[in-house]
């Protein structure tokens, strides 16, 4: 009657959301994480208690939605500035691995 | 009576009548660190500009400028909050030798209002935590019995009040982060209105949750540094475009006839006796003061937990891409090509509980699971929202412990996520709404370690809170110091 796995996040699933969340993880990591997001989630099932067909989503607590300004030229931060803190830079840009052979 | 003896507006008051210069108070606060904080651990940077900046304060002083109303006071900022040339590092290994490149809009607030920011506190990293154990740069241990934990995310910020270290401190709160190591540490912290103070500069971790709040020591020196902080900036654009009432002259007026309500959801299942017992007190001085008191039913309390850790980490998965390795930060030497970059990078650098709640975020929001976990918490939310809404139509504020227990031991639930989590089930439903909220000491428990009283308000209504902990504050004696420096703390 019910094929799904009993559990709420496979460890497969949670080396897919490593991927997604692009950080790395050892086979022991994905082991540690995936039973304590498994814990975690079913705790979360509770919320599976409440109707809330009728009920709108909350995003802001405000009630604001788009808030406008005029379009005018500001000074921004200087290159040197923006440069400060980078890993690595070549001249006036940002250094990174090589993305396109 | 040492300098570390004086609150801040007395502090104050002193340096604009040139009592004490603002020299001195600064000298004082960083002697004080210098002091206590090796065993404490609430700082991760001293400004080494702070003596020179009071100084320049004390010059205008002699040359008869209006120096503002925190003239020479010496104040300490979480981590997360950018003063323009310092590190702001967030606890984090990511951030560590970070610069910032510009002034968050509080640090140009408190300038302009003379303070003198003498140095940035622990937390934890990027404010993700319940007892600052999550640090990736140093274990801040509670002034009150060192083997505790001194609460968190603001745990450093609590714990620097609480040792007289600084008169002031600001910190974030998304989910309890200033009022529960407020309780925690037997400070004063206030929570304000999601909207009522500019998160321009301060580090992002739930972008509809985060608000920034002072903690001092009494409920008069809170409302003078929120005072300071809160009003509108367009460089937020949650900001909110509202006059900001005078919350010192809300203080003086009476609470005969406040009405109050008692949620029996959040006396919770597991609380310990001495929280309930303190509470209990607490009432009835309130009521002693006139304060009617009534039983309200917030029946959606139950689910905080759960919609907090949705919402919270869905936005955090969100806000923690900007750490890539690429424009600033971490960057992996072990990477062979992009993607590497990126993966190793925050493998190395972010800690465990960030790395959990990224995971958690970015599962609760794709694709699969986005209606059954991101929008569901959604809409418990609004639930959640209605549940104080409803409660506003027949009390004026409403009355809780802050915390279930004490400070918990340092290393007690830091294996236990979910547990850890639990602890807070307090504080998030107020971030959960956007509401005002405050944590006041009121009581000890049988081992020392102080307790907080949490008062919440209506949307914009810091002034009553304010008002009903400054009366709650004027008739008891809980604004004890501890006792230092530790002598059990040589063997840890």
């Amino acid at each position: 009657m019910n094929d799904e796995p009993m559990e709420k996040i496979s460890k497969e699933q949670v080396r897919h959301v490593a991927l997604l969340s692009r950080i790395e993880m050892s086979d022991e990591e994905v082991e540690v994480f995936q039973s304590q997001l498994e814990n975690i989630l079913e705790y979360m099932d509770k919320l599976d208690e409440l109707d809330t067909s009728d009920v709108e989503p909350m995003s802001s607590v405000m009630g604001l939605n788009n808030v406008f300004r005029e379009d005018e030229v500001k000074a921004s931060v200087p290159t040197e500035v923006a440069l400060a803190n980078a890993p690595e830079k070549a001249g006036d840009s940002f250094k990174v691995p090589t993305v396109v052979e | 009576m040492n300098l570390e003896d004086f609150t801040a507006t007395e502090l104050a008051e002193k340096i604009r009548h040139k009592e004490v210069s603002a020299a001195e108070a600064v000298g004082g606060s960083l002697e004080q660190i210098r002091k206590h904080d090796d065993q404490l651990n609430a700082f991760l940077n001293v400004c080494e500009d702070a003596t020179e900046n009071a100084t320049r304060i004390d010059e205008r002083l002699a040359a008869g400028e209006d120096v503002g109303p925190l003239a020479g006071v010496p104040i300490a900022l979480k981590d997360n909050m950018c003063v323009q040339g310092t590190p702001t590092t967030c606890a984090s290994k990511i951030l560590e030798h970070w610069m910032s490149p510009y002034d968050a809009h509080v640090t140009d607030l408190l300038e302009k209002a003379g303070a003198v920011i003498v140095g940035k506190t622990n937390m934890d990293e990027y404010a993700m935590g319940s007892s600052t154990e999550n640090s990736g740069l140093a274990l801040t241990r509670n002034p009150w019995n060192t083997e505790h934990a001194p609460g968190g995310s603001s745990g450093g910020s609590a714990a620097a009040v609480a040792s007289g270290m600084v008169p002031l401190a600001l910190g974030s709160d998304t989910g309890g982060s200033i009022r529960q190591p407020a309780a925690f540490c037997g400070v004063t912290g206030s929570k304000p209105t999601y909207g009522r103070v500019s998160r321009f500069g301060l580090v992002a971790f739930g972008s509809s949750l985060d608000q920034i709040g002072p903690l001092s020591r009494d409920v008069r020196d809170n409302a003078l540094l929120l005072q300071v902080i809160s009003g509108h900036d367009t460089r937020d654009s949650t900001s909110a475009n509202l006059d900001v009432p005078d919350y010192l002259a809300s203080l003086d007026g009476s609470i005969d006839g406040l009405k109050i309500g008692i949620p029996k959801e959040y006396f919770v299942e597991g609380m310990s006796p001495d929280v309930a017992a303190a509470t209990e007190a607490a009432i009835e001085t309130l009521r002693s003061l006139g304060a009617e008191t009534r039983e309200i039913s917030m029946p959606h309390t139950q689910y905080a937990v759960a919609v907090y850790y949705i919402i919270a980490t869905a936005e955090a998965s969100s806000n923690l891409s900007r750490y890539d390795g690429v424009h600033y930060g971490f960057r992996s030497q072990n990477a062979e090509d992009m993607i590497e970059m990126y993966t190793k990078s925050r493998q190395e650098a972010f800690g465990d509980e960030v790395k959990r709640r990224i995971m958690l975020g970015t599962f609760a929001l794709s694709a699969e699971t986005y209606e059954a976990y991101y929008l569901k918490a959604a809409k418990v939310r609004k639930l959640m929202r209605q549940d104080f809404d409803h409660a506003f139509e027949e009390v004026d504020c409403i009355l809780s412990p802050t915390a279930p227990s004490p400070a918990f031991k340092i290393g007690e639930l830091v294996d236990d996520p979910l547990e850890m989590y639990l602890s807070d089930i307090l504080t998030l439903s107020l971030n959960l709404a956007g509401l005002p909220g405050i944590s006041v000491p009121c009581g000890f428990s049988a081992r020392g370690l102080p307790l907080g009283l949490q008062i919440m308000g209506k949307p914009w209504d810091e002034a009553t809170v304010l008002r009903a902990a400054h009366a709650f504050q004027e008739n008891t004696d809980f604004l004890k110091r501890p006792t230092m420096p530790w002598p059990q703390a040589a063997s840890l």
